[in-house]
């Protein structure tokens, strides 16, 4: 079977790649694209360590052919910074020692940007059920929430 | 002497102590790597030529193996290997240490490719090397076995029974008395304890015995076990994977190729959390075994089914336990009978825990008596306190019951009966200065205890020990020449420990923290390592690190009596300056760090500061939690109001990855208590191998962990170190499951506390009022 042509727009850069029509966006990112960054803890849409954003959209790429990605805008943890600049949320993760082993902080970093995207002034409550599809086994998930919710008030000063 | 500390200023607290790093919230060195995506996990690494690994499973709880045929699967196009055991060789029994818990050769070769049965689904029989991961999975496809079907056992009660099919036809048990004559599941009985508990239990005025039962449940770890092996054609080989010990992994997989130690590289990627699931081999020799067939490098990533399957889950157990008290609250007599699943090989952590069921009461007469009992599911792992969960659960919660028997709060009766330094433990040692009362007594003082609870609402206390380990560790301190340092370790960092390493190092050189940068070498870089586990590598590493840093400076401090041609007698070290003592020599005679590391050429070479040793004196870390719960009557659902965990730490290096620890110990143990369990069907197959099925806590279900930090030092660490990872695990089960007696009224022997099990008990107890 032939293989697919996609164009994409990959944390600001056009990236065109071809792919099996069977492989999913995440597959592609990891294993072609070598983006590493985003990880791959279940393959079933339910860890979220896959998060990237697509067309504004919170997804997880583990559960999106690669061939669905074609004309969308994608970002995924390695755009997170602004150049040497860490974006507010990566700098609060780093002091609220929110990550232990750190696998499922790019996801965590990924849907949180998601979320104070739509919702600057969101409540420990809506932080926690918005960051619900994450898993983290780490840290029991305080210094996470912690750092999120000190990014939005820092954000919004 | 005694110091709790409730974390309130660190800053304030390490100025008092002096301490320009040790006591303070610095970042982690890894940290940026890990936030924008850079840090290389298992699966993270490509080699050019590399192909894809894939494993073929048994579908089967127990057969034996007629025949593998692999010849259609050679033969499609794009396949470069496949091996099966005839590519193993046979090993004898022969027990090694794996952690806190012992491996056999015997068994581990078996259980990375079957070879007379298949003993659980998910056992692995053939592996595929192929140009990528459709072909892999092709070629699996293609692969006949035939298998005679056996009858499987999965019940740890069921499989004690004299007529139980045997899992493995010639076990006789170890330690039984009189000695085993016929075969049987139970690999092994072990007892501890001291006194006559027949004496102990006359003396009583009241008498509690309960029979519980719990689950296996899995580590949980999110990133898969991965690795990439690469061997060249002359038996040269390279291997990078996610391990919790690559030294470990260097041995079992030489031993297992039969390959010279030094020919095997090992690289430890960053590790997506191990918990004690990563301590042993799975993927890794039949990666390196198809990589030497094929001559190209070999990629193997578990799906997480697999990672369910067929790496190692915690015991599940059934557990009887009797505990006798007088009326003014002092426990005389406690005995424990436990009987633990080890999966389909021998080695399940009953022995500790019956060394740790009653660590943390003064007991005159006790006993604890554990059976190793093989079961047709995968080889349980070590997970974190491996064994001390189970065991401090069935314990805590009979303590639970006697003391509201008696009528006295559940922290004061523990406070009549805990172990205190010069404390003969059950299991034998006298205990050095541990702090059971001091986080008993904060844990009383805190405003958690004393805040009042809503109608219906719960309230559960436990306590928890865990040994703790030192063991082998070599640390290196390369110079740079301008006066910066490579501080080389050889334990991976699971959880910020090269935070902590670094921050000693600092300290004990006098420089600033981003003048020493921590990083794990390969196995070829430095000595053994024994790997990161048992809690041990800031205690264990920690002291090794401080004394290669030790060893640096008194290296330092000879350059500079060279260069002042002074004895080395006169010269300090201090803040990073070599001076003379006495004002000899005056003001502007110092020499910084970074001049002697200039000067190095000319004053003897290389500064490399080294320290290697099998470090003693690990101190075990005691803990007690508070936890307030709400049931909901309709759905089961019990929810987790408030949660504060008391530790001790010795002393904490980095006081947030100490929090750490504690929070994320409290969340595994939430799950362990309400949701998690492997649910097998008839056919003796996993039934949830997915994060839908198998319910690990998420953010929602949770709130804030407090958490206080208690210091009692421990005297073989230079600055008080005592192991914390792993005790956070052990107090959740019981205090849950006592918080959820006092909001219902109905005492659980049996986890987990799911939904469906709440509503059952709560319609058995309505209809038998
Ligand atoms: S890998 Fe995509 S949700 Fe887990
Ligand atoms: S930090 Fe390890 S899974 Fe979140």
């Amino acid at each position: 079977m032939s293989k697919v042509h996609v164009s994409t727009i990959i944390n600001d850069d056009t990236v065109e790649f071809l792919c099996e029509s069977e492989q999913t966006l995440l597959d592609v990112l990891r294993d072609d694209l070598r983006l590493t960054g985003s990880k791959e803890g279940c393959a079933s849409g339910d860890c979220g360590a896959c998060s990237v954003i697509m067309d504004g959209r919170l997804v997880c790429a583990c559960l999106l052919l690669a061939a669905e990605a074609e004309g969308s805008t994608i970002e995924t943890i390695e755009g997170m910074a602004n150049g040497s600049d860490l974006h507010p949320l990566q700098q609060q993760f780093l002091d609220h020692a929110a990550l232990q082993c750190g696998v499922c902080t790019p996801g965590f970093l990924i849907a949180a940007k998601a979320l104070l995207d739509r919702n600057p002034d969101p409540t420990e409550t809506e932080v926690r059920y918005w960051l619900a599809g994450n898993l983290c086994r780490c840290t029991g998930y305080d210094k996470i929430v912690r750092a999120v919710l000190d990014t939005a008030a820092e954000t919004r000063n | 002497m005694a110091i709790v500390t409730k974390r309130v200023s660190d800053e304030r607290e390490a100025e008092e102590q002096n301490f320009n790093w040790v006591g303070t919230r610095a970042v982690r060195p890894d940290g940026v790597d890990k936030v924008t995506g850079r840090a290389k996990f298992g699966a993270d690494l490509h080699l050019p030529n590399m192909l894809v690994g894939k494993m073929l499973r048994s579908p089967h709880a127990h057969a034996r193996i007629l025949s593998i045929d692999i010849s259609s699967a050679e033969k499609l196009p794009g396949v470069k290997a496949i091996v099966t055991r005839e590519d193993f060789s046979d090993l004898a029994s022969e027990f090694v240490p794996a952690g806190e818990m012992m491996v056999n050769y015997r068994d581990i070769t078996r259980n990375v490719m079957a070879r007379e049965k298949v003993l659980y689904e998910g056992h692995a029989l053939a592996a595929v090397a192929a140009v990528n991961a459709i072909v892999a999975r092709e070629a699996l496809a293609l692969i006949q076995v035939d298998y005679e079907v056996l009858p499987h056992v999965l019940d740890v009660v069921e499989a004690m029974k004299p007529e139980a099919v045997l899992i493995q036809e010639d076990l006789l048990t170890d330690g039984a008395d009189p000695p085993a004559d016929k075969p049987s599941n139970i690999a092994k009985r072990v007892e501890f304890g001291h006194g006559d508990i027949e004496t102990g239990f006359a003396k009583a005025d009241v008498i509690v015995e309960r029979e519980f039962n719990t689950r296996p449940v899995h580590q949980g770890y999110i990133e898969p076990h991965a690795c990439v092996a690469s061997v060249s054609e002359d038996g040269q080989a390279e291997l990078w994977c996610s391990t919790q010990g690559h030294y470990v992994v260097r041995g079992h997989c030489a031993r297992i190729l039969g390959m010279d130690v030094a020919k095997l590289r090992v690289t430890a990627s960053e590790i997506g959390g191990g918990f004690g699931g990563k301590t042993v081999v799975y993927l890794e020799p039949v990666a390196l075994a198809l990589s030497r067939k094929a001559c190209q490098p070999v990629k193997m990533v578990m799906t997480r089914e697999e990672v369910f399957k067929a790496s190692g889950p915690a015991s599940g157990a059934n557990m009887r336990v009797k505990i006798g008290a007088t009326r003014d609250g002092r426990i005389t007599a406690g005995e424990a009978i436990l009987h633990y699943q080890a999966g389909a090989f021998q080695g399940s952590p009953v022995p500790p825990g019956a060394q740790c069921a009653f660590a943390p009461y003064d007991l005159e007469h006790v006993r604890a008596v554990g059976f190793d009992v093989l079961v047709n599911r995968p080889k349980v792992a070590a997970y974190r306190a491996p064994g001390a969960p189970i065991s401090e659960y069935a314990v805590e919660s009979v303590v639970d019951e006697v003391a509201k028997k008696l009528n006295i709060d559940p922290i004061e009766f523990r406070l009549k009966n805990a172990s205190r330094e010069g404390t003969k433990a059950s299991h034998g040692p006298k205990f050095g200065p541990i702090g059971l009362v001091e986080t008993l007594e904060a844990a009383q003082a805190h405003d958690h205890y004393q805040s009042p609870l809503q109608p219906g609402q719960g309230r559960g206390v436990a306590s928890g020990y865990w040994f703790n380990i030192g063991g082998q560790s070599s640390v290196t301190l390369n110079t740079s020449e301008d006066g910066t340092v490579a501080l080389v370790v050889g334990t991976p960092d699971i959880g910020g420990s090269r935070a902590s390493l670094g921050m000693m190092v600092a300290e004990e050189l006098g420089v600033e923290l981003d003048k020493v940068r921590p990083m794990i070498g390969d196995t070829s870089s430095l000595g053994y390592n024994f790997l990161t586990g048992g809690s041990r590598t800031t205690f264990a590493t920690g002291k090794v690190a401080v004394d290669a840093a030790r060893d640096l400076v008194s290296q330092l401090r000879e350059r500079a009596a060279k260069i002042w041609d002074v004895p080395v007698g006169d010269i300090l070290w201090h803040n990073g300056e070599a001076l003379q003592k006495n004002g000899r020599g005056g003001p502007t005679e110092t020499l910084s760090f970074r001049d002697l590391a200039e000067s190095m050429g000319k004053t003897g070479g290389p500064l490399v500061g080294q320290a290697s040793e099998n470090v003693q004196g690990a101190a075990p870390s005691f803990g007690t939690h508070v936890v307030d719960v709400d049931v909901d009557r309709e759905t089961g659902r019990v929810e987790i109001l408030r949660y504060t965990v008391v530790q001790d730490a010795g002393k904490a290096i980095h006081p947030s990855y100490v929090e750490g620890q504690y929070q994320g110990g409290a969340v595994q143990g939430i799950g362990w208590a309400l949701n998690e369990e492997y649910i097998y069907d008839s056919e003796g197959r996993l039934e949830n191998a997915g994060f839908l099925d198998y319910r690990m806590p998420v953010c929602s279900d949770v709130p804030m962990i407090d958490t206080v930090i208690v210091e009692v030092p421990n005297p073989a660490h230079p600055y008080g170190v005592k192991g914390v990872g792993e005790t956070p695990i052990v107090p959740p089960l019981a205090a849950i499951s006592n918080a959820v007696a006092n909001a219902l009224g109905i005492r659980f022997s049996e986890l987990p506390m799911s939904p469906p099990r709440v509503l059952a008990a709560i319609a058995a107890a309505s209809s038998s009022k």
